[in-house]
C-alpha cells in the first residue's frame, strides 16, 4: 500500500500555464477569476466598442485556426520524438544515452526563435521550406528534446520492482516496457505533455514572424493596417488567455480522470 | 520425495558490489518437491542468493542450473527460464493500473498463448485458492496488503511454474496479516510445488521446511532438517541467530 508507485507524482519541466488543482471545488480561484475577466473583457469591449474590437475579433479568428493547426502537428510529432528521445536517455547503451542526451543538450541549448530562423531562413536556402511546415519542424524537435525529459521523469517514477515483477514472470524487456511501465507512465507524462502542449501554444506566437498567418500574426497585420496596437494586443492576448486557460482546466481534468485506480 | 538429478543447482557462486562479497563461494542442490527455506540476518546475501536463481542479480564467478539450463550462459533465452519460475516479492509488486483479474492473465495470455477465456477460468481458480474471488474485479489499491499478497501469489501461479521463490514474503505485511499468506504457502508446500523461500517466519521453516540452510555474510554456514537445526544448532553464528530471533 505504500507502494511509491501509487504516490501521485506531479512533474513541471517548462514554464508551462500552471495547472488548475482538480481537487479544489471552490467557485472563486485563480482560475475562475481569470476565465471570467478574460470572457468578460472580451464581451464588454466587442460590445460597447465594436470598432475596432469586434471587427479585429472577426479577423484575428482565421489566425486561431492556424495556431491550432500549427500546435497540434506540432506535439503530434513532438510526443513521438520525446518518447524515443526519454528512452533513449534511460538506455544502458552508452552510444544511444549519449546520442539522446546530445540533442538534448544541443536543442535545449539554443532559444526557439533562432531554431525557426535557422530552419526558415537558413535551411530555407537549400531546401525551401514553406512558413507552416518550418515552424512544425523547428517546435516539434525543440518540444521534443523537452518532451523527453517528461518522458525519462515518468518512466523513471514508476518502481523498480514493477520491471521486476514484469520481468520475473518471463517478459521481455519490451513488453515490460509496453505492457506494465509505459499504461502507468502516462499517467504522470500526459498532464506535462498537456502543459508543455499549452506552452507551445503560446510559443507559435513566434512563428508569426516566418508569414504563418496566426493568431499574432493577424493582429499585428490589423493594427499595421488602422494604426491601433494598444487595442490589437489587448485582444491578441485576451485570445490567448481564454485559449490557454480553458486548455489548463481541460488538462486538470484529464489529470484527475488518469488517476482512476487510485481511488 | 527426491529425485536424484537437482532442479536447482549452484556450484561455487560469487558476487561483489564493490568492496562487499554479497555471495561467497555458494554451493546448493534443490531437489524437485523440496521445500528449502534460508534464514540468516539482513545482508547476509539470501535475496542475492535467491534473485540469481532467476537471473534478477547477475553473479559473477560460478554456475547456476535450473532445470537443465545454465541461467547465465548468454545463449539462454533467460525470459523462457523465468515462465517456469514463478517469484513472489516482499512489496508484492502488483501492476496497479491492472485489476486483479487482469494482473493474473496478463502473463498466461501474452506469454503462454492462452486464450483470454482460458486465462480468466484459470485465474478465478487460482483466486479461489488463494481465497480472494470476491476482489477479482479489484485494483491492487483497494487490498490489504495480505490480500495483495496472495494475488501476487495466484499471478505467479498462473503460470504454471515448477518452482516457486519467495523473497520475505511476509516481512511487510502487518502481523495480522501474517498467517493468511503462510496458509497459502503452507498449502501450496503440501500439493508438492517445488519452493525456495527466504524468510524470518521460524513458525513456517518448522512446519514446511525440508531443509533450511542459514546464511550470512554471503556463505552457507548451515544446512539441515528442521529438527537438527532448531534442536542442535552446530555453528555460534547461528546459535546466536536462533537465541536473537526465537
Amino acid at each position: 500500500m505504500e507502494n511509491p508507485s501509487q504516490q501521485h507524482i506531479r512533474i513541471e519541466v517548462s514554464d508551462g500555464a500552471s495547472i488548475p488543482d482538480p481537487k479544489d471545488r471552490r467557485i472563486v480561484t485563480a482560475w475562475s477569476i481569470s476565465i471570467f475577466g478574460a470572457i468578460t473583457s472580451l464581451i464588454l469591449l466587442c460590445l460597447l466598442k465594436s470598432d475596432p474590437f469586434w471587427n479585429m475579433l472577426q479577423f484575428v479568428s482565421d489566425g486561431v485556426i492556424v495556431t491550432f493547426q500549427v500546435t497540434i502537428f506540432s506535439i503530434l510529432l513532438a510526443i513521438p520524438i520525446g518518447m524515443v528521445t526519454g528512452l533513449g536517455r534511460l538506455s544502458q547503451v552508452r552510444a544511444i544515452n549519449l546520442v539522446a542526451s546530445t540533442y538534448v543538450e544541443v536543442i535545449r541549448g539554443i532559444p526557439l526563435l533562432v531554431q525557426l530562423f535557422f530552419i526558415y531562413y537558413g535551411l530555407g536556402r537549400f531546401f525551401g521550406v514553406g512558413g507552416i511546415p518550418a515552424a512544425v519542424i523547428a517546435m516539434s524537435f525543440c518540444y521534443g528534446a523537452y518532451m523527453g525529459e517528461v518522458f525519462r521523469a515518468g518512466i523513471s517514477a514508476i518502481n523498480k520492482g514493477q520491471a521486476e515483477a514484469a520481468r520475473s514472470l518471463g517478459f521481455n524487456q519490451s513488453q515490460t516496457m509496453r505492457l506494465v511501465i509505459m499504461p502507468q507512465a502516462w499517467r504522470t507524462i500526459l498532464p506535462p505533455i498537456g502543459n508543455e502542449f499549452i506552452a507551445m501554444l503560446k510559443d507559435t506566437s513566434l512563428v508569426s514572424i516566418l508569414a504563418v498567418a496566426d493568431i499574432m500574426r493577424r493582429g499585428t497585420e490589423y493594427a499595421g493596417q488602422y494604426f491601433n496596437y494598444f487595442e490589437a494586443f489587448t485582444l491578441v492576448a485576451l485570445v490567448y488567455l481564454i485559449i490557454t486557460l480553458i486548455l489548463s482546466k481541460g488538462v486538470s481534468i484529464m489529470e484527475a480522470r488518469l488517476n482512476y485506480y487510485d481511488r | 520425495m527426491t529425485a536424484n538429478t537437482p532442479i536447482i543447482s549452484l556450484r561455487n557462486v560469487y558476487k561483489f558490489y564493490g568492496q562487499l562479497t554479497a555471495l561467497n563461494d555458494v554451493s546448493l542442490d534443490i531437489y524437485p518437491g523440496e521445500k528449502v527455506v534460508i534464514i540468516g540476518p539482513s545482508g547476509s546475501g539470501k535475496s542475492t542468493l535467491l534473485r540469481s536463481i532467476n537471473r534478477l542479480e547477475t553473479v559473477d564467478l560460478g554456475k547456476i542450473v535450473v532445470d537443465g539450463v545454465d541461467v547465465n550462459d548468454p545463449a539462454t533465452n533467460i525470459n523462457k527460464v523465468r515462465q517456469d519460475l514463478g517469484m513472489v516479492f516482499q512489496n508484492f509488486n502488483l501492476f496497479p493500473h491492472k485489476n486483479v483479474l487482469e494482473n493474473l492473465t496478463l502473463a498466461p495470455t501474452k506469454l503462454r498463448g492462452m486464450s483470454q477465456e482460458a486465462a480468466n477460468l484459470l485465474a478465478v481458480e487460482l483466486l479461489k485458492k488463494v481465497d480472494i474471488s470476491d476482489k477479482a474485479a479489484a485494483y491492487p489499491s483497494r487490498l490489504s496488503g495480505g490480500q495483495q499478497q496472495r494475488v501476487a501469489i495466484a499471478r505467479a501461479l498462473a503460470m504454471s511454474p515448477k518452482i516457486m521463490l519467495f523473497d520475505e514474503p511476509t516481512s511487510a505485511l502487518d502481523p495480522e496479516m501474517i498467517g493468511e499468506v503462510l496458509d497459502v504457502m503452507v498449502n501450496l508446500a503440501r500439493e508438492g510445488m517445488t519452493m525456495v523461500c527466504v524468510t524470518h517466519e521460524m513458525g513456517f521453516a518448522r512446519e514446511v521446511a525440508d531443509r533450511i540452510i542459514f546464511m550470512d555474510k554471503g556463505e552457507i554456514l548451515e544446512e539441515g532438517g528442521p529438527e537438527h537445526f532448531f534442536a542442535n544448532p552446530s555453528h555460534p553464528r547461528l546459535q546466536k541467530f536462533l537465541q536473537q530471533i526465537l
